[in-house]
C-alpha cells in the first residue's frame, strides 16, 4: 500500500543565541493508511519537533527543510493558507498538555465547532448534533449538557477526550498523538489509550504516536521509529524490534525499566518516625463577608517508618501524598502526634530546626528546586552553614566535593551553575544537598517523575545504594508504580486523604484488596507489560 | 452575582469610614489652620471664624459632626472659597473632570490595545521596536512637560487649537487636555497588551487553534487577544478612577475648572473640608471602578466566579 505520509530527509533547525541548533537531522518516515506508527525517544530526541514541522507549528526561530508528502502534497514550505486546508481536517493532532490545550475562555462546544465550521462549512447550529455525537463517541458522559461546559469544569482525562473528539471531527486520515497520556494519572492513561485503540478500529485512520513509553509502543504500534539526538537510529515492526533490538540505544531503552526489589528491614529494626492520626486541613480564609472553606487533605493517617525501611506512598494526583510527606516532617501545620526517635515533633518551627538536619526532603522538580544564581557548591553546602556553623569555607568546599562524588558526579562540578546540568544530574545535585547533612529519614517527593526512563533507573539505583550504605529510611512518594515496586518494601495506597490499603510491596502488588488499588495496578502494568522477568532481588 | 455585588458594596462602607477617619486626623496633625495669615488675625475675629466654621469644639466633636454631615451627603463649607460649599465646588468641577477623563480613557484604551496587539504580532520587527520605544517615551515623559509642549506647538506656533481655556460646549477645547491625559495611559496599556499578547500567542491553546487550521484572524482575535485583554482590564480599574477625578497639572496648565486641583490647593490652604471631600470622592471612584473591573472579569473569563 502507498504511504499517505512520506517524510524524506526532514531537518529542523532552530536559530538560537548560541548559533543554530539542529533538532531533527534528516529523518525518513512513512505512514500507510490505517497504520499505527510510533516514534519513541527520550526528551530532546527531536520526536515532537519532527511532527510540529509538518504541521507548520514550529516556534518562530525554527525552520524545516526536506520533504514531507501528504498524498503527494508537499507540506514543508506550504503557504499558511494551503496548510490550513490540511491541518485540522486531513491531519489532526492531540497534545501532551490536556490541561492547557483548550482555550479556557470558550465553551467546549464552541471550540469543537471551529474545525467543522472552517473545514466543512457547517453553521454553529448544524455542527451541534455532530459535536454531541463526537462527545458520545469519546465517552464523555451527558454530552448534551457537557457541550456547554468550559474546559476548567472538566478533569484532565475528560479534556483529553475532548481533544480527541476535536481531532476526529473531520474524519482525518492521520491522527498525530504527541505524548497524549504523559500528563495524566495512570488509571486515566489506560482509559485514553484504550479509547484511541477502539476509535482507530472503528474509524480506520492512521495514528502517529509520539511517546517515550515503550509499554505504550508495544501495545499499540505496528511499526516503530527509535529517535535519538535528531536521528532515527532504528526502525522496524514492533514485534521484531522488541524481540531483537539491533541498536545499542534501543537495547538501553528496553532495559531502562527500574528493576530489582527491596527486602524489608529486619523485624527488630527500631521505629524512627512515628505518626499517629496525622491530619492536615486547608482552610481558605474567607473574606469579611465570606464564609471560610475547608479541605481535609490528610485525614487521620498513621505511619511507622522503621530504620532502613522504604515506605512507598502511592495514589492518584490530589490524593494527599505530598501533603502527608510534608506533614510528617512538620513542614506544614498538622494535627496528630508525630515523634522521631521517641522525641515529639511539634509545629513550632524554632523547636524543629535542630531536628531538621536528620529529616530531609527531595523534591520532584529538579529544575525549580535549585537556585539558578548559586553555584552547585554553594547550593549543596547551604544546609551546613546552619547545621555545622563551625566549619570553615575550605572544609565546606571539601565536603561539597565528597557529596558530589557520593552521588556520582565530578567533585570539580561544584563551581558550575545548575543550568549547565541535565535533569538527571540536577536531581543528583538535589540528593547531594540532602546527603551532605547525613540525614536519617528522607522524604522523596516524586524524585524521578520529571526524568526520562533511562535516567530514572540510574536515580533509583543511586537511592538504593545510598540507603544501603547509610542505613537510611525513605518515605517515597510516587504515582509511578514501576519505580515504587523497585524501591519500596512497604506501601500505603492513598485516596482522598485516607489510606485505603497498606502492606508489604509484594502483597499489595500480587493481591490488591481494594478496587482502587487494582485499578492503579492494572493501569500501571498495562503500560509496562513488555518487561521481562525481573532480576533477583537486591538485598538490603 | 447580585449577592456578590451587594456584599462588595457593603464592605465599601467600612473602607470609606477608615479612609475618612485617617484623613481627618492626619490633616489636623499638619501645623497651621485655614485662617492663618502672615499677620496673625485679631484673636476675637479668629474665635468668631472658628465658631462659624465649627472649629471651636474638641477635635473629637468636630469629627463626629463631620461624620454626621457626611452621612447626609453634606461635605461641608469650603474654608478658603467663601460662599461655596464643597458640594457646590464638586457639582461644577466634577462633570468637567469626568468628561475629559472618560474621553482620555476611551482614547487610551482603543489606541493602546491596537498598538500593543500590532507590536505583539510583529514581535521584534522595527514596527515593534518603534511602538515599544514610543511607549517608553510616553511613560517616562511627565505630563508637566507634555502639556506645555502640546500647548506651545498646536496652540501658539500652529494656531490650530486653543492653547488653553475651557468651554463646556466646544470640543476644540477638549483636544489637548485629553491628549495629555491619554498619552501615558496609551503607553502603559500598549505595553501591557503587547506582553500579554506575546504570551497568549505562545500558549498551548493558540497552538491548538493553529493546528486545527483556523484562519490567522480567528486565531489572533478570538483565541489570543481576548486572553490578552485581562491584564489591561485590571489595570484600567484604578486608572479610570484616577483619570475621572482630574489632574492638577493638566487643569493648571490648560486653565480647566476640574476638581483635580482641589486636592493640592485644599491641602496647601488647610481647607480641611475640601481635602476631605476630594478624598471621599476619589475613594468612592476607586471602589466603584475596582468593583466594575471584577464584575467585567466574570464576563471575560469564565473561570472567575464569585458566588
Amino acid at each position: 500500500m502507498e504511504p499517505i505520509l512520506d517524510i524524506k530527509g526532514l531537518r529542523v533547525t532552530f536559530q538560537t543565541n548560541d548559533g543554530p541548533v539542529e533538532a531533527v537531522r534528516g529523518i525518513d518516515l512513512s505512514v500507510k493508511p490505517g497504520e499505527t506508527v510510533a516514534i519513541v525517544g527520550e526528551s530532546g530526541s527531536g520526536k515532537s519537533q519532527a511532527t510540529m514541522a509538518l504541521m507548520g507549528l514550529l516556534a518562530r526561530n525554527g525552520k524545516a527543510t526536506g520533504s514531507a508528502l501528504y498524498r503527494g502534497q508537499e507540506l514543508i514550505g506550504m503557504s499558511e493558507r494551503n496548510l490550513n486546508k490540511v491541518r485540522g481536517d486531513k491531519i489532526t493532532m492531540i497534545f501532551q498538555e490536556p490541561m492547557t490545550s483548550l482555550d479556557p475562555l470558550y465553551r467546549i462546544g464552541e471550540q469543537l465547532a471551529e474545525p467543522l465550521r472552517f473545514h466543512r462549512g457547517l453553521s454553529r447550529a448544524k455542527a451541534r448534533p455532530r459535536i454531541v455525537e463526537l462527545l458520545k463517541l469519546v465517552g464523555i458522559p451527558e454530552p448534551e449538557r457537557r457541550i456547554d461546559s468550559y474546559p476548567h469544569e472538566l478533569s484532565g482525562g475528560q479534556r483529553q477526550r475532548v481533544m480527541i473528539a476535536m481531532a476526529l471531527a473531520c474524519d482525518p486520515d492521520i491522527l498525530i498523538a504527541d505524548e497524549p497520556t504523559t500528563a495524566l494519572d495512570v488509571t486515566i492513561q489506560a482509559q485514553i489509550l484504550t479509547l484511541l485503540a477502539e476509535l482507530q478500529q472503528r474509524l480506520g485512520m492512521a495514528i502517529l504516536f509520539i511517546t517515550h513509553d515503550l509499554g505504550i509502543v508495544q501495545r499499540f504500534a505496528d511499526r516503530v521509529y527509535v529517535m535519538r539526538r535528531g536521528e532515527v537510529v532504528e526502525t522496524g515492526a514492533t514485534a521484531d524490534l522488541f524481540a531483537a533490538p539491533a541498536h545499542p540505544y534501543t537495547r538501553m531503552l528496553l532495559d531502562a525499566e527500574p528493576a530489582g526489589r527491596k527486602l524489608p528491614p529486619p523485624e527488630n529494626a527500631p521505629v524512627l518516625l512515628d505518626g499517629q492520626n496525622v491530619e492536615v486541613v486547608f482552610r481558605s480564609s474567607g473574606g469579611l463577608f465570606q464564609p471560610a472553606d475547608e479541605l481535609r487533605a490528610v485525614d487521620g493517617i498513621s505511619v511507622a517508618l522503621h530504620q532502613g525501611q522504604t515506605i512507598g506512598i502511592v495514589g492518584e494526583s490530589g490524593s494527599g501524598k505530598s501533603t502527608l510527606g510534608r506533614a510528617l516532617l512538620r513542614l506544614l501545620p498538622s494535627a496528630g502526634v508525630i515523634s522521631y526517635k521517641g522525641r515529639e515533633l511539634t509545629n513550632d518551627p524554632a523547636a524543629m530546626r535542630p531536628m531538621r538536619r536528620e529529616l530531609q526532603l527531595v523534591f520532584q522538580d529538579p529544575f525549580g528546586s535549585l537556585s539558578p544564581r548559586m553555584t552547585v557548591g554553594r547550593i549543596i553546602t547551604e544546609g551546613l552553614m546552619i547545621h555545622e556553623p563551625a566549619l570553615s569555607a575550605r572544609e565546606r568546599d571539601v565536603r561539597a566535593g565528597e557529596a558530589l562524588a557520593e552521588v556520582g558526579l565530578e567533585p570539580g562540578m561544584r563551581n558550575r551553575y545548575p543550568h549547565e546540568f541535565s535533569g538527571g544530574q540536577r536531581q543528583r545535585i538535589a540528593i547531594a544537598r540532602t546527603m551532605i547533612l547525613k540525614p536519617k529519614v528522607i522524604v522523596l517527593d516524586e524524585p524521578t517523575s520529571a526524568l526520562d526512563r533511562s535516567v530514572q533507573k540510574q536515580i533509583v539505583d543511586l537511592l538504593r545504594d545510598l540507603q544501603q550504605k547509610h542505613g537510611l529510611s525513605y518515605l517515597f512518594i510516587s504515582h509511578d508504580l514501576a519505580v515504587v515496586r523497585a524501591l519500596a518494601d512497604y506501601i500505603l495506597v492513598m485516596k482522598q486523604g485516607r489510606v485505603v490499603e497498606q502492606g508489604q510491596t509484594e502483597a499489595i502488588f500480587d493481591h490488591p484488596a481494594q478496587d482502587y488499588t487494582r485499578t492503579l495496578m492494572a493501569a500501571a502494568l498495562e503500560t509496562t507489560r513488555f518487561r521481562q522477568e525481573d532480576p533477583a532481588p537486591v538485598l538490603p | 452575582m447580585l449577592r456578590y455585588t451587594l456584599r462588595r458594596l457593603a464592605s465599601a462602607v467600612p473602607t470609606v469610614f477608615i479612609i475618612v477617619t485617617l484623613t481627618f486626623f492626619m490633616i489636623r496633625l499638619a501645623p497651621g489652620g485655614p485662617f492663618d495669615l502672615e499677620r496673625p488675625l485679631d484673636p476675637l475675629i479668629m474665635a468668631n471664624l472658628n465658631r462659624a466654621y465649627n472649629l471651636d469644639g474638641s477635635l473629637w466633636s468636630q469629627y463626629l459632626t463631620y461624620l454626621g454631615n457626611l452621612l447626609q451627603g453634606d461635605l461641608g463649607p469650603s474654608f478658603t472659597r467663601r460662599d461655596f460649599s464643597v458640594n457646590d465646588l464638586f457639582a461644577t468641577g466634577l462633570p468637567v473632570s469626568i468628561l475629559l477623563g472618560s474621553l482620555a480613557l476611551l482614547l487610551a484604551t482603543v489606541i493602546g490595545v491596537i498598538l500593543g496587539a500590532i507590536a505583539a504580532l510583529r514581535q521584534n520587527s522595527s514596527l515593534d521596536y518603534a511602538i515599544v520605544g514610543l511607549a517608553t517615551f510616553g511613560i517616562t515623559t511627565p505630563n508637566f512637560v507634555v502639556a506645555p509642549l502640546l500647548s506651545l506647538f498646536f496652540g501658539v506656533l500652529l494656531g490650530w487649537l486653543p492653547a488653553g481655556g475651557w468651554s463646556q460646549t466646544d470640543p476644540i477645547y477638549w483636544v489637548l487636555p485629553v491628549l495629555t491625559l491619554a498619552l501615558p495611559q496609551v503607553a502603559v496599556i500598549a505595553r501591557l497588551v503587547r506582553g500579554a499578547t506575546v504570551e497568549a500567542l505562545r500558549s498551548n491553546h493558540v497552538r491548538t487553534a493553529r493546528a486545527y487550521g483556523l484562519p490567522a484572524r480567528t486565531v489572533v482575535i478570538k483565541h489570543a487577544l481576548r486572553a490578552a485583554m485581562l491584564p489591561a482590564v485590571s489595570y484600567l480599574g484604578p486608572t479610570a478612577a484616577g483619570l475621572l477625578t482630574g489632574s492638577v497639572v493638566v487643569e493648571t496648565i490648560f486653565g480647566l475648572p476640574g476638581i483635580g486641583r482641589y486636592f493640592v490647593q485644599g491641602a496647601l490652604g488647610r481647607d480641611y473640608t475640601l481635602v476631605m471631600g476630594t478624598v471621599v470622592v476619589i475613594a468612592l471612584f476607586v471602589i466603584v471602578f475596582n468593583l466594575i473591573v471584577d464584575l467585567l472579569y466574570t464576563f471575560l473569563d469564565p473561570r472567575v466566579r464569585y458566588d
